[in-house]
């Protein structure tokens, strides 16, 4: 019979014992790894714990195994080129990566960015939350056993990815912002989608929130789970739902409004609990306040151009290739060399369904970016999971993942 | 709602941030720059611990947003420039440090004991620019696998395809090859 090899201790905690407990060294406690593949981890994230019985110990957060090198990737590509891979980082949140990213270039080259542009980021990227947490809703619940809601979030999700579709011709992948505006403009069939989305999404909120909000088998899993103080949240620098479940309604949609969030009427939804229940509560909200803001920014909607019309920046339109000369040195020029913004380094953040999602921008005056630095908000709030988790069963690490709302792409980058 | 979001419509004058970059300069003798509009305070590496503490206890930054660095490469003396971008939550200013560092001797203290979350973007630092921080806890690398030899986001770092090496460019790519003890 062949002998079944275990892992011993050390092996597992390669460069990693000061991390666990004495028991832990003596086999008196339970090593265990959990992930990468593991359906709960929602992604390729490496939990390992330390177990004494189902009682959670310590947690050490394995991450990388999403690692694309994406920062260094775009530094060897012009500032047009480099925008697909932001696409790539957080997949649930396209929208939003593309908007840091063309927010981060018009501050570094002044750019202009035309009235409807803005608008049409607005509506998009409210949109992009709503998908995203419907994501978030449906594998929490998943998660906890309620399977009926992920079919449901599913269902919701699709109708908003096929708008997107509509426009940048990508469900998820939609590069659909540029520096300077958009890629074109909407279609015709644009206002009556979202106009129809508008008219039967509350009522699916209220849908999901019967399955859930008063459920008591749901409250008993969540409700005083993985408390998070405001101190703590603050000294962690916890940022978006999390942050203002635990009290602090920071939101840079207001604190420092960007794409004309500040014409927009919407609250910021807050909760004091902090706990996993909260976060739920907080999220729920987000979603009935972004299609708020969606409603209004359709209806206040300018008609105009979607482009700056800087053409050192923007490729000019393709009518004008075939009458002006200058039109077509500035088209050669941007397509091949790119275009060069002074050089200097800035930092643009906007409030991604996550949280803070900012972009480090340094150049040095070429057509390239000499350094992008993503700072991500699922890397920090993954790093407070061992403290939540602590004390906990291990079943209760499954709901606590899943209301930290990771995305590995975005945690790896 | 609660007092925080009273905080929030509290609008930040410039002139708080300005006041608050004054008294840096002064105590610390930190250097200004301003570029679109955003204040950076640049500071020796001996200095900064003690300065986000100020910033932190004093002037109301409860917040370490990023802490992430550029590579000058080939400069050497300051090579890179770690940069530490902190927030204040209730009185919403954003406020950049920046600290220059020599590139043969990449050591800095450890900010973990002001700003906890410090924690894993100095183990980022160290896995992708070896930028050492002395008394920080748990410096491993934390996105590269751990047996990784190099720092990727060094500029010197080739970006995985190799240049090939002819007669005329041999010794300029030798020079510029990764020695394997990094």
């Amino acid at each position: 019979m062949e002998e079944m090899i275990l892992p011993t201790s050390e092996a597992m905690l390669d460069g990693m014992t000061h991390l666990v407990s004495e028991r832990a060294l003596e086999g008196e406690t339970l090593l265990l790894n959990m992930g990468p593949q593991h359906p709960s981890t929602h992604g390729v994230l490496r939990l390992l714990l330390e177990l004494d019985g189902e009682k959670v110990i310590t947690v050490i957060p394995d991450i990388g195994y999403l690692h694309t090198g994406v920062e260094k990737n775009m530094e060897s590509k012009t500032y047009l080129k480099a925008e697909v891979m932001t696409d790539r980082l957080d997949y649930l949140n396209t929208m939003g990566n593309n908007l840091v990213y063309v927010l981060a270039i018009e501050k570094l080259a002044e750019l202009d960015v035309p009235p409807r542009a803005d608008g049409i980021r607005v509506i998009f990227t409210e949109l992009q939350r709503i998908a995203s947490h419907l994501v978030w809703l449906g594998t929490h619940a998943l998660d906890l056993a309620a399977m009926s809601v992920f079919l449901y979030c599913f269902r919701e999700r699709e109708i908003i990815l096929d708008i997107m579709e509509m426009c940048s011709g990508q469900r998820m992948m939609t590069t659909y912002f540029r520096p300077g505006g958009l890629w074109r403009d909407v279609p015709s069939g644009f206002e009556d989608a979202v106009r129809e989305f508008i008219k039967i999404f509350p009522a699916r909120i209220d849908e999901y929130e019967a399955l859930l909000t008063r459920n008591p088998l749901f409250l008993e899993r969540v409700q005083g789970l993985g408390v998070l103080t405001k101190e703590n949240a603050l000294r962690w620098a916890i940022t978006g739902p999390m942050l203002r479940a635990s009290g602090v309604g920071f939101d840079l949609r207001k604190a420092k409004p960007y794409s004309g969030y500040e014409q927009y009427d919407f609250d910021i939804p807050t909760q004091t609990a902090g706990d996993t229940y909260a976060r739920y509560q907080v999220r729920m909200e987000e979603m009935r306040q972004s299609l708020r803001i969606v409603e209004q920014a359709l209806n206040k909607l300018p008609y105009g151009p979607v482009r700056s019309n800087n053409r050192k920046y923007v490729p000019p339109p393709r009518s004008e290739l075939g009458v002006s000369m200058e039109a077509v040195i500035h088209h050669f020029k941007l397509w091949t060399e790119g275009f060069n913004p002074p050089a200097g380094a800035v930092y643009s953040a906007v409030e991604s369904p996550r949280g803070e999602l900012g972009v480090y921008l340094v150049s040095d005056g070429g057509p390239k970016p000499y350094r992008i630095h993503w700072r991500v908000p699922s890397f920090d709030n993954l790093q407070i999971l061992p403290m939540l988790a602590k004390g906990h069963l291990v079943a209760d690490l499954v709901a606590l993942i899943g209301t930290t709302d990771i995305v590995l792409g975005d945690v790896d980058r | 709602m609660d007092d925080s979001t009273s905080n929030m419509e509290h609008n930040p004058t410039e002139f708080e941030l300005n006041s608050t970059v004054q008294r840096m300069v002064e105590k610390f003798g930190a250097r200004v720059e301003e570029f679109r509009g955003d204040p950076t305070l640049e500071v020796r590496a001996d200095q900064i611990v003690a300065l986000c503490q100020t910033l932190r206890d004093i002037e109301g930054f409860e917040m370490l947003v990023d802490e992430t660095a550029v590579d000058y490469w080939p400069a050497e003396a300051p090579r890179f420039h770690v940069i530490y971008l902190l927030r204040s939550v209730s009185r919403n200013q954003t406020l950049c440090l920046r600290v220059p560092l020599d590139g043969n001797e990449p050591v800095m203290p450890t900010m973990t004991g002001v700003y906890p979350n410090a924690n894993w973007y100095e183990r980022e630092l160290w896995d992708m620019f070896g930028i050492h921080f002395a008394g920080h806890p748990d410096l491993r690398r934390i996105l590269m696998p751990h047996d990784w030899v190099g720092h990727p986001l060094r500029k010197d770092y080739p970006l995985g395809y190799e240049e090939p090496q002819f007669t005329f460019n041999y010794e300029q790519i030798q020079a510029r090859k990764l020695n394997p003890k990094d």
